[in-house]
């Protein structure tokens, strides 16, 4: 790597350092912002590549540096870790930023770090990038920063005006786990620097409605991810502090990220597979809170307190509660029809909308592309269906889920672009 | 039979706004394109224009029969004007049936060049050319359906203040700041080749892959191969994935720091906590972090359990690490010195340090004896994370402690967070976890190496007054 001209040897050892952040999202901001010369932003985001590892590339996502002062021991760049440190200057990312964009690489810039000095100048560094990209190029495409834990609130005020996404990281679900894994962290503190952001966001609309006319402050709202399996805690306990984001402080999406074993990482760590198929179920189970009219107290069934890894929640919950079932799809509620498994909510919707003008047979649940081997035997169509029969027997759970498959990344991917389960 | 060219969705509609107003059926027309099959059967005879009372389609057709349009499939205005007829004849609500082949069909169609324009706003690649001293990107393309002018007004919007232009090999698109320009297809070789940022795009892309989650099918159901050969991070795909077993490997096998804390060495039952003596007694055996090699002995905290008043150092010095007892050697004394003068007693203090072993370097001093030297080192962040179970054991065994001394920057960062730096935070009272008076101040050893005799006034007067404000 020595090698290597420095902004080279810079960029591998600072996007390296920010691929542990789950999110790439690239979508939320409705309109581009005025005066804009190169970029926009138009509501859904674009993928512009794929590596091999399934993920999408949306934005340039790196970090400012990874040097740290900070002791996180899931994270490479803590202090306490041997691997290769770089700073950016921020006109290094201005340019980067602008050049990969112009050549349509990038939807934008995903901007985070570790700290440097303290929490206030690191915050005061992410936001000069995004301020220039904003003022002198006139950078119209999205600005995602993470902002910097302990930092004053008027700097991540100030940084709401020139990115779309703000995001705190949560880190990890309970006080206890940040306690054991990332000392320096408190949840008040984290909880705190959220509600900040809700608050100027809610200030920024009343405004707004009032028919004053505001500054842009963060369009795409807050985001936030939460390291999954590097500690005990139960997946009741994760969704438990999801909902509390989502309805305490409005985030727009909660990411769930595998603990994925590091490079440097440190020892107390037992360096394993990232355990794929639990944030797959984790995701499921997100949407089942958001979408699906599911309260977060009874979407975990089983007494260990996690979610069943062979079959989705929307089916464990089902196999639960059998007396709900079946379900008329020619005559069930909205409610009823978004709690049969194998019925997502846009089939849902469609469904609603065809029995209008007929009534639905179990071909035509097929045509939907139903996932008619979870669906059949919990619902009632207008002709025969030999599969409710099944609804009662003992072995439904296994007459329904998956043979021993293996679940590729595919899916997870899947679940959680579409939240159709 | 008769059978019309249609050149595009405009002329699709008013054709189709003649035949339904005649009351041509389907079955009795054909709609082809106007750059494919020649007509078999002669043009159409003349149709009547329709009264003035046109009729209104949803919107929803329109937006499907528009996106349609740049569908590949030759029969797609025969399908369109069928549905229309049918929505006009038959079933006006026919669009909300998705399970209506036709209605299938066309949705289908629809998803198709949605999909195929989403790929194109993600997977064009320009290329940056200079000529005349202006810079051009310009991009090579090759989309699945005649999409070019579908989704040419996006670049627009977003490449607004840049010169650039699509090729693709049906159709080409220029912008030149104002407005722009369609003109016929070209061949790849009439694109610029190459592109010096590329090799960076590419240590990006390489250096963003995660090699310990390999998921390729989900890659290329997202990233076909098919459009792989316009992409430049698409060649090193085949490298990554060779390597990425080899490096998950090393990242699971390579580990830093020590496999253990000091809580490996904290051993309680629910009926048995620790005190202060098993703990001390537990810190002899400890071995969680390397220091425990070269230092003499353990030196844990001494003092009362009853104490009201602890005194946190960072770690013991040449002397303690013989003694087994805290602040005993010169930078003892000076503590000493300031107890007294702060009106305190020294018997009635816990003492102790964030660190429980001496960590030094050993050097050959001058001289006839040769005697080795040790030379204190300041402990790293891994060894104080190592240490740091004892003092939250101690302090919790401390019941009556009302007030928390900070000597140092190791001390205080180890109690307030790092980053703190001991000027700006000496000698105020502040609340933390720990305790809801705590206080930083000077290490007694910071005086003695301080250069000058007036430093070391100043400090001690301050680390006075601080201690002072213990015992009031």
């Amino acid at each position: 790597m020595t090698q290597l001209p420095i902004i080279q040897r810079k960029l591998s050892i600072l996007a390296d350092a920010a691929k542990y952040d789950a999110s790439c999202a690239s979508s939320g901001s409705k309109s581009t912002r005025k005066e804009s010369q190169i970029g926009s932003t138009e509501g859904t985001g674009i993928c512009h590549s794929y590596t091999p590892d399934g993920r999408c590339i949306s934005l340039l996502k790196i970090l400012l540096t990874n040097y740290c002062i900070y002791d996180c021991q899931y994270c490479v760049n803590r202090v306490t870790s041997d691997t290769p440190r770089a700073r950016f200057s921020v006109d290094e990312v201005v340019n980067l930023t602008m050049e990969f964009y112009k050549r349509n690489y990038i939807e934008g810039l995903f901007l985070s770090s570790g700290i440097i000095q303290n929490s206030d100048y690191t915050m005061e560094q992410l936001t000069l990038v995004a301020k220039k990209l904003r003022t002198e190029y006139r950078f119209g495409g999205y600005i995602h920063l993470k902002t910097i834990p302990g930092a004053a609130e008027e700097l991540i005020t100030e940084a709401g005006l020139w990115a779309d996404r703000l995001s705190v990281n949560i880190e990890l679900p309970t006080e206890t786990d940040l306690k054991q894994l990332a000392p320096e962290k408190k949840k008040t503190q984290i909880v705190g620097a959220m509600s900040g952001i809700k608050d100027k966001i809610d200030e920024i609309k009343s405004d707004r409605e009032s028919g004053m006319r505001p500054p842009k402050f963060a369009p795409a709202g807050q985001s936030t991810q939460m390291i999954v399996g590097a500690t005990e805690t139960p997946d009741n306990e994760i969704l438990k502090t999801a909902n509390e984001l989502y309805t305490g402080q409005r985030l727009r999406r909660v990411y769930y990220s595998a603990y994925s074993p590091i490079p440097h990482a440190d020892a107390l760590l037992p360096g394993k597979s990232p355990p794929l198929v639990r944030e797959h179920r984790l995701y499921q189970a997100d949407w089942l809170l958001r979408f699906y009219g599911f309260d977060v107290n009874e979407i975990v069934v089983r007494k260990d307190k996690n979610l069943d890894l062979e079959i989705d929640p929307k089916l464990a919950w089902a196999l639960q509660q059998r007396g709900y079932f079946p379900v008329d799809v020619n005559t069930a509620s909205r409610e009823q029809l978004l709690r049969v498994p194998g019925i997502g909510a846009r089939n849902v919707k469609r469904i609603l909308s065809i029995r209008r003008h007929q009534r639905l047979r179990t071909d035509d649940l097929k045509k939907l592309r139903v996932a008619w081997k979870r669906a059949k035997s919990f619902v009632i169509t207008e002709d025969h269906n030999p599969a409710l029969a099944d609804l009662d027997r003992g072995d439904l759970k296994q007459l329904i889920a998956p043979k021993e498959k293996q679940l590729t990344f595919f899916d997870t991917f899947d679940a959680a672009l579409k939240g159709e389960l | 039979m008769w059978t019309i060219q249609i050149e595009d969705f405009d002329d699709w509609r008013s054709t189709a706004r003649k035949l339904i107003g005649n009351q041509v059926s389907p079955s009795d027309v054909q709609l082809f394109d106007r750059d494919g099959q020649q007509s078999l059967f002669g043009d159409l005879p003349a149709l009547g224009e329709t009264s003035g009372a046109t009729f209104r389609v949803s919107r929803k057709f329109v937006s499907l029969a528009q996106a349609v349009s740049y569908h590949r499939d030759f029969n797609r205005w025969n399908l369109l004007y069928r549905t229309l007829w049918r929505i006009k004849n038959e079933q006006p609500h026919l669009l909300e049936i998705e399970t209506d082949s036709d209605v299938h069909r066309l949705i289908q169609m629809e998803k198709q060049v949605r999909r195929d324009a989403h790929k194109m706003k993600a997977f064009v690649r320009f290329r940056k050319v200079e000529r005349d001293e202006k810079e051009y990107f310009i991009a090579w393309h090759q989309p699945d359906h005649r999409i070019v002018r579908r989704v040419a007004p996006f670049f627009s919007r977003r490449f607004k203040g840049m010169n650039w232009a699509i090729l693709t090999p049906d159709e080409s698109v220029t912008w030149n700041q104002q407005e722009l320009h369609f003109g016929p297809g070209v061949t790849r070789s009439d694109a610029p080749g190459f592109d010096e940022l590329e090799d960076l795009w590419r240590i990006y892309y390489a250096n963003i892959f995660n090699p310990a989650r390999v998921k390729v099918k989900m890659m290329k159901s997202e990233m076909p191969v098919r459009y792989w050969k316009n992409l430049p991070e698409a060649d090193i795909i085949a490298d990554l994935l060779t390597d990425a077993p080899k490096r998950m490997e090393e990242m699971i096998q390579q580990h830093e720091g020590f496999e253990q804390t000091a809580i490996n060495f904290i051993k309680q039952t629910l009926n048995e906590s620790f005190t202060l003596a098993t703990l001390k007694e537990m810190a002899i055996e400890c071995t969680a972090c390397d220091l425990c090699r070269e230092a003499t002995q353990t030196v844990f905290g001494t003092g009362p359990v009853k104490a009201k008043v602890v005194l946190l150092g960072e770690q013991p010095g040449d002397q303690e690490d013989i003694a087994g007892v805290p602040f005993v050697g010169p930078a003892g004394k000076v503590l000493d010195e300031a107890i007294e003068n702060a009106g305190l007693a020294r018997d009635k203090l816990y003492l102790t340090n964030v660190v429980k072993h001496f960590k030094h370097i050993a050097t050959n001093t001058e001289g006839v004896l040769r005697k080795k030297k040790r030379l204190h080192q300041k402990p790293n962040a891994r060894e104080v994370r190592c240490c740091r179970p004892w003092f939250d054991a101690e302090w919790s065994c401390l019941e009556d402690a009302e007030f928390l001394v900070c000597l140092g920057e190791t001390a205080a960062r180890a109690i307030l967070g790092p980053g703190n730096k001991i000027s700006e935070v000496r000698g105020r009272l502040l609340s933390t976890d720990y305790c809801a008076k705590t206080i930083v101040t000077w290490h007694p050893a910071a005086i003695l190496r301080s250069p000058r005799e007036s430093h070391r006034q100043e400090k001690m007067r301050e680390l006075i007054k601080d201690l002072a404000l213990a015992g009031v």
